[in-house]
């Protein structure tokens, strides 16, 4: 965790989305895999999905700056303002009994950090290439952020009572 | 010990084998075997491993040429998510198993891996002990303050008045000091990682698997199950503020005196490692057969 450094190339940019992307793929598809083990298939899939998706934009970057390996990560990484990407959720955010909705909540909360993230990014950036693609960036998280909250409208939020377990590992007095 | 290094029939592990002398990278995904974590969602030993695949990758170390070595509980599950050659042994050896390994076969790199439980406790006594003998090995411990695969116990690490169940009120034992230990006991690496920050985890793995000598990498991984209360370390954990020393009296008084959640590399000293080197037998086993019907 180190001071957000801000990208001088519309190439250090992009090798930083990507690198947001793909450890977005990295920890979705664990979340996904962690649920299938644990019978939450519904969740599991949602997960799967939002994995797809995340792959889509990274490939989708990859082709737009030619490039047919990602980056080196550079030197003293890059700075993300907190432990990981932005667009990564947290390891300890999920539960095994959780609900597609707390799914989406989780997805929206990556998200909207992601978007805030390449507004800070436009806002500092000091090349008018990297601002306009930096807004670029920004724009298309916004349209992640509405779709996510259009999935979640149609979601029920679950029943207080949803991480009651009959058979729990843990057992409270 | 040869007997030993089984190689894991994983589903990565024809990949792997095409990997060596390959012209492309290994990624971290070349290091994981494709068998799904059976650990809680949400427990930190997710990142752990994903931290592990990434310093390999970053190593650039031959799949075959790592073994990673674990005793018993939820993290020493490990060895099995990897495609390197596993073993995952009995409670509390693993770094026995692992000095031996890498004394037969000094030309592999040798991660040992455990929860604070097996680590601490059941292995505690090997743990000193592996320190002093500075064999070339990395240990990294997963530390979560309690045993989770036995459901909930006080481990060593565990908070004197953490109150549950099954220590109302809390053990009420001063918690075991691992880095101190470590430190006096003569280990040359000492550090301490988070496992909420993988990317920096796999740094620090990354610079104890290069440094020579025996390289402890204490890892703060939350258990969500039985310490849900742990998902506070987040906001407490910080990168220390001061540059890693060679001088252990230094690095014992930081690590004496801070709270506990500075993370990076605390002590990375020069000692020589132990290369006890590989000797003929001097007797055969019908050698040894005669001295008994003697």
């Amino acid at each position: 965790m180190t001071a957000p450094t801000p990208p001088r190339t519309l190439e250090d940019l992009m090798t930083q989305a990507l690198a947001m992307e793909r450890d977005a793929v990295d920890r979705y598809t664990e979340f996904a895999d962690a649920m299938e083990v644990h019978n939450n298939a519904e969740v599991a899939a949602l997960f799967r999905t939002m994995a797809g998706y995340e792959r889509k934009h990274a490939e989708q970057i990859m082709a737009q700056m030619g490039w047919t390996q990602p980056p080196p990560v550079p030197a003293g990484g890059f700075g993300w303002p907190d432990f990981e990407a932005p667009e990564t959720v947290p390891v300890d955010e999920v539960h095994y009994l959780m609900r597609p909705w707390h799914a989406l909540q989780l997805a929206l909360l990556a998200e909207q950090r992601a978007e805030a993230f390449f507004a800070m990014l436009a806002k500092t950036a000091t090349s008018a290439v990297v601002r306009r693609a930096a807004e670029e960036m920004q724009r298309e998280e916004a349209e992640h952020v509405a779709l996510v909250r259009a999935w979640i409208e149609k979601v029920p939020e679950p029943d207080p009572s949803w991480a009651t377990d009959p058979d729990p590992p843990r057992y409270d007095e | 010990m040869n007997d030993v290094v089984i190689p894991l029939a994983v589903p990565g592990a024809a990949a792997a084998a095409a990997c060596p002398g390959a012209a492309a990278a290994r990624t971290a995904a070349d290091y994981k075997s494709g068998y799904k974590p059976i650990w809680c969602p949400g427990c930190g030993d997710f990142t752990v491993l994903s931290s592990i695949t990434k310093a390999l990758a970053q190593l650039q170390l031959p799949p075959h040429e790592v073994a990673v070595v674990s005793g018993i509980g939820c993290s020493s599950r490990i060895p099995a998510y990897t495609t390197c050659y596993g073993f995952h042994g009995v409670h509390g050896r693993a770094l026995a198993a692992g000095t031996g390994l890498k004394v037969a076969r000094p030309e592999l790199t040798v991660l040992v891996a455990g929860g604070d439980g097996d680590g601490y406790s059941i292995g505690g006594n090997h743990f000193m002990h592996a320190c002093r003998r500075n064999v070339d090995l990395t240990y990294i411990v997963m530390d979560n303050h309690v045993y989770g695969m036995t459901k909930g116990q006080a481990s060593p690490t565990t908070e004197p008045d953490w109150d549950n169940k099954l220590s109302p009120g809390g053990p009420g034992i001063r918690s075991f000091h691992p880095l101190v230990i470590a430190l006096a006991a003569g280990a040359s690496f000492v550090a301490r990682a988070f496992s909420g920050d993988p990317n920096g985890t796999a740094e620090i793995i990354a610079q104890a698997i290069r440094h020579p000598g025996f390289a402890f990498v204490e890892i703060m991984s939350p258990c969500v199950t039985f310490r849900p209360e742990q998902k506070e370390w987040r906001q407490h954990v910080r990168p220390a503020p001061v540059e890693p020393t060679d001088d252990p009296a230094r690095a014992a008084r930081r690590i004496m005196t801070d709270d506990g959640f500075n993370i990076g590399v605390l002590y990375a000293g020069m000692r020589a490692p132990t290369h006890p080197g590989r000797r003929a037998p001097t007797h055969t086993p019908a050698d040894l057969e005669k001295e008994f019907e003697a």
